[in-house]
């Protein structure tokens, strides 16, 4: 059942969906409730209007522009969930839609499971009970239009090779069911080889669209980090590359404090651009949060140009920036803005490591909630292949069906024993 | 003549449910329509398995009769899934049927509160609107507070062979069709389902050198935590296969095939029960395992597991001479498949008990399910729940987190059954926890509360318990002097500590499930609930759940319903 049940002291997370209907439309409604709702507000617009009054404004994420917007703001536990309630009424494009929620997520915000929203109502008591007629109607509404959501969302992105997952999985479950529950019977088909190779071929195929850019990444930019210690050029390197002065640039060391982004396209790849503060220990208050948003760019990154690193690694360039003063490391890419030389040599690094994360013809991007759905799925398979007892296996193969039910939906034990009773000949 | 439980049938659901109500000191009749024949092996002679021998060894904590009955009558041991995982070890033995009958009737005569009474149950008794009891074909009435019907397929029983068609529920046995008409009279909804037996063969006639062999197990463990050891000669069973000729000869014969012709309503299952089906579905096989398994120590009567079969007398006769070493055998009953009405166990309470019929509890194969295993866990919720309600005191619920016996019990009354209900690993959940060699650490605090237990096997589990506490604090610790804790205690220990980390995280599951549950009280009115669909108004009110939690688990039950039953439960709060 629902997360939002679970209410019992523990903060519950901040959920957010379209309220309104299917898109493009006129207007698109955004609505969020939860303790974040906000700092979601906050962030995306600068300012959180009064309560219950509309203000327009400038919606804005990693420094780029998502959209003018009407926002409304609700403190609970006066509001209709009891929760805090953020409305934004967006243009309703999909990229548009799309681009708020993928803030939002970033955000550490998530989507609301159907019908969740009238379910904290429930919980938090912003329900007349006395009025129970017709809620349920009320309750298929707001489920129906965000499982059509769902399917629209489903459609352009992913379910098929989804289904075709968890439906290969679940004949490898059947092979290892089948063996476990029919010992003793012949041809029961849980040959070891045979599972563990059809889970080995699964994984490859996971892990091949997990080192694919998130979907969001394709609208956004692949992001490309560039951190260092202070004073190694990190800004002068990424004044060169988007071709004009942004960063500020001096020879104090500590000068970049925030983190300065622009989008830049390479042979026509599109690239988030991120200069960031020098990585070092520092007294200074605000050196010290630019510090740690560095940090926080270089996780989230999905290349860095690191100009400390001694050597290249599968997701990192190492560059050695001054070549025109100081002698370049050994194994790094040697670049002189001054000189001009190594540039090329960098954009055509960053293209390459680029291209392997755009998904080929035929391929899709996986959004994040399907990620985070089909990491937990690699995990499990990743310890099913490292395991020899077969009931582990089985449990692990058990666990990522479940993972992937959870996005799709599905009944795991009667599809499995469909799938078990279908293909082998089994009972005496 | 006046009772406490009355049970109608001496199969293993009867019997464990009519010993159970007496261990409990409740004034029991067990009513059969052969009292020689009670305890019976109506079918094949194994015992227990993956799953059902599960089941075995959690009945055997109650004290129950089949572990026991078991051990004394194996002719066969066989460990399967011993190269697997701990958690799906399944333990299995053939029995002799003549010594699990005798085991089964002599320790039922050592319950002085139990009778054991011959007779054919026509029809229940009201009074008032009330169970009363049972009328016998005799005319007697026997009066009781409550009744367990657990008359396996002799409920409007009906058996097939080629064109042949008999009444009854097994062969050679008149069914039950008056009080099948009387259940329905009460509005209980009422299906039909389907199952098969082999022929018999001669075990004399078999020639046993072109069949290869499968000895008994040497390894020394026994279905009962409590059996001496063990004393039967050990057989072994015999492994032959079908031919091509042998298909030939049975798709020859689908013609005359009640299963083809349409001629048996009753759903079959997903799993092959007979020859025919499975020569029929997977086409591509051409040939399929047989094993032949003694059914008793003189092993004269064999039972060929794997070719159950509704085909006409002659067709098997036909396809049995095509089998190698079954050239010459002779068969002594020929196969069957029977047809037989089951209750939809949605109408049940988890103590087995129909809701809408105080005092009547069902239990075995009228629920929908198939097995000897699975028919005694039955009867053992359902002799506890009935001898509880006569005693009135509260009986024990099994919990599908902690017991094989829970998942039974939860599968049946809340998801219903499409096909005969066969206990599989795969379907708990819990199962890294659910072990055949834990059971006794899952269930001993149940079992020593359900008060079903003598006080010998209670010393007996106190007894372990203390060596499993030693054990477990011994553990990790090679020379720690554990040389006298058995050595089957210390691998369970062992066992516990190999799947700890997923057991842990399913705890914790459980137990934020267990946060999360709002109660649905009994009697509760789904048509109530405002706005709810008319569909999940059927499903919800067939399986009555009595949580909100359980709900959630009911196929197909949509958010948006569960939300409405929320509201609808909290409002009545």
């Amino acid at each position: 059942m629902a997360r939002a049940q679970n209410n019992s002291g523990r903060d519950p997370d901040t959920i957010f969906a379209l309220s309104s209907g299917a898109l493009p439309s006129a207007i698109a409604i955004v609505r969020i409730s939860g303790p974040r709702a906000r700092d979601a507000l906050d962030h995306l617009a600068g300012a959180v209007p009064e309560v219950g009054c509309a203000a327009l404004r400038t919606l804005r994420h990693d420094g780029e522009i998502l959209d003018q917007a009407m926002l409304l703001w609700f403190a609970g536990p006066r509001t209709v969930t009891g929760e805090d309630v953020a409305e934004i009424h967006l243009h309703g494009s999909r990229a548009v839609v799309d681009a708020c929620f993928a803030a939002l997520q970033s955000l550490g915000l998530r989507m609301a499971d159907p019908g969740e929203f009238t379910r904290r109502a429930l919980f938090n008591g912003k329900m007349d009970l006395s009025a129970v007629e017709g809620l349920a109607d009320l309750l298929a509404a707001e489920t129906e239009s965000q499982r059509r959501d769902a399917i629209r969302r489903q459609r352009g992105f992913i379910p098929q090779r989804l289904h075709e997952w968890r439906s290969r999985l679940t004949h490898v479950a059947a092979a290892i069911e089948a063996a476990i529950d029919y010992d003793g019977e012949e041809e029961v088909g849980g040959d070891p080889v045979y599972v563990i190779g059809g889970i080995r071929t699964l994984l490859r195929e996971i892990e091949r669209v997990l080192a694919l850019a998130p979907a969001e990444r394709l609208r956004e930019g692949i992001r490309v980090a560039i951190i260092g210690p202070p004073n190694a050029g990190k800004s002068t390197l990424f004044n060169q590359l988007i071709g004009r002065d942004a960063a500020i640039v001096s020879d104090i060391a500590g000068t970049t404090r925030d983190v300065i982004e622009c989008p830049i396209a390479i042979d026509g790849i599109p690239f988030l651009l991120v200069d960031t503060a020098g990585l070092r220990t520092t007294a200074d208050p605000i050196e010290k949060i630019g510090v740690g948003k560095a940090r926080d760019e270089a996780e989230l990154a999905d290349i860095l140009v690191d100009l400390a690193a001694d050597r290249d690694s599968e997701r990192c360039v190492a560059v050695s920036a001054k070549a025109d003063v100081t002698d370049a490391r050994p194994g790094t890419l040697a670049v002189s803005v001054h000189k001009d030389t190594g540039i090329v040599q960098l954009q055509e690094r960053l293209v390459e490591m680029a291209a392997a994360m755009i998904p080929l013809q035929g391929e899709v991007a996986f959004d994040r909630r399907y990620r985070q759905a089909l990491a937990a799925v690699r995990n499990d398979l990743s310890v099913a292949v490292g395991t020899t007892d077969p009931l582990l296996v089985a449990e692990h193969i058990r666990l990522a069906i479940r993972e992937l039910d959870r996005v799709l939906g599905g009944d795991g034990v009667e599809d499995m024993l469909d799938a078990l009773f279908g293909r082998f000949c089994l009972g005496k | 003549m006046k009772f406490d439980v009355v049970v109608v049938g001496g199969g293993h659901a009867g019997c464990e449910a009519a010993a159970v109500a007496a261990r409990l000191g409740a004034s029991v009749a067990l009513i059969a329509i052969n009292a020689a024949a009670v305890g019976s092996m109506s079918c094949n002679p194994a015992i227990g398995g993956v799953g059902k021998g599960h089941l075995v060894r959690e009945i055997d904590v109650f004290d129950g009769l089949i572990a026991a009955a078991a051990d004394d009558a194996a002719i066969h041991y066989r460990m399967l899934n011993a190269s697997k995982g701990a958690a799906v070890r399944g333990p299995r033995v053939q029995a002799d049927r003549n010594l699990f009958r005798q085991s089964i009737q002599r320790r039922m005569k050592d319950f002085p509160t139990l009778k054991i009474v011959e007779g054919e149950v026509i029809e229940l008794d009201f009074n008032g609107g009330k169970l009363s009891g049972v009328h016998l074909a005799s005319g007697d009435v026997i009066a009781a507070k409550a009744v367990i019907l657990a008359t396996g397929t002799f409920l409007g029983g009906r058996l097939f062979r080629g064109k042949e068609r008999f009444d009854g529920g097994r062969i050679g046995e008149s069914g039950a069709h008056r009080l099948s008409q009387q259940l329905r009279s009460l509005s209980l909804p009422i299906r039909r389902l389907k199952t098969g037996t082999p022929p018999r063969l001669d075990g004399r006639t078999i020639d046993w050198s072109r069949a290869a062999r499968q000895a008994s197990d040497t390894e020394p463990w026994h279905m009962s935590a409590d059996a001496p050891a063990r004393r039967n000669t050990q057989l072994f069973c015999g492994i032959t296969r079908t031919l091509p000729t042998t298909h030939e000869i049975i798709r020859a014969g689908f013609g005359d095939s009640p299963l083809f012709s349409g001629d048996i309503e009753g759903r079959g299952p997903r799993y092959c029960p007979s020859i025919e089906d499975k020569i029929r579905r997977f086409a591509d096989r051409d040939s399929h395992q047989i094993f032949l398994e003694p059914e008793t120590l003189n092993g004269c009567l064999i039972y060929p597991n794997g070719i159950s079969t509704s085909l006409s007398a002659d067709t098997q006769q036909a396809f049995i001479h095509s089998i190698p070493a079954l050239e010459k055998a002779e068969i002594v009953v020929p196969g069957y498949a029977v047809e037989y009405d089951h209750i939809d166990p949605r109408i049940l309470s988890r103590e087995l008990g129909v809701r809408d019929v105080e005092g009547l509890f069902m239990a075995g194969q009228i629920n929908g399910t198939t097995g000897y295993e699975e028919a005694a866990a039955q009867g053992l919720v359902a002799g506890l729940s009935a001898a509880c309600r006569a005693l009135d005191r509260p009986a024990p619920i099994f919990d599908r987190t902690s017991s094989y016996i829970g998942v039974l019990v939860d599968d049946l009354t809340l998801q219903g059954v499409t096909e005969p209900y066969r206990m599989l690993t795969s379907r708990a959940e819990h199962r890294l926890h659910l072990r055949a060699d834990n059971a006794e650490a899952r269930l001993r605090v149940t079992a020593v509360a359900s008060g079903a237990i003598s006080d010998a096997k209670a010393v007996a589990m106190e007894r372990r318990a203390l060596q499993r506490k030693r054990a477990a604090a011994l553990a990790g610790n090679e020379d720690a002097g554990s040389e006298d804790i058995p050595r089957a205690i210390r691998e369970e220990i062992e066992t516990d500590r190999h799947y700890a980390p997923y057991v842990q995280r399913q705890r914790s599951e459980v137990a934020r499930l267990r946060s999360d549950r709002t109660r649905l009280p009994v009697g509760f009115d789904f048509m109530s609930v405002g706005g709810l669909s008319s569909e999940m108004i059927e499903r919800l009110s067939l399986a009555r759940p009595d949580s909100v939690e359980q709900a959630s688990r009911i196929n197909g039950i949509t958010p948006a319903a569960l939300t409405a039953l929320l509201v609808a439960a909290r409002a009545v709060a």
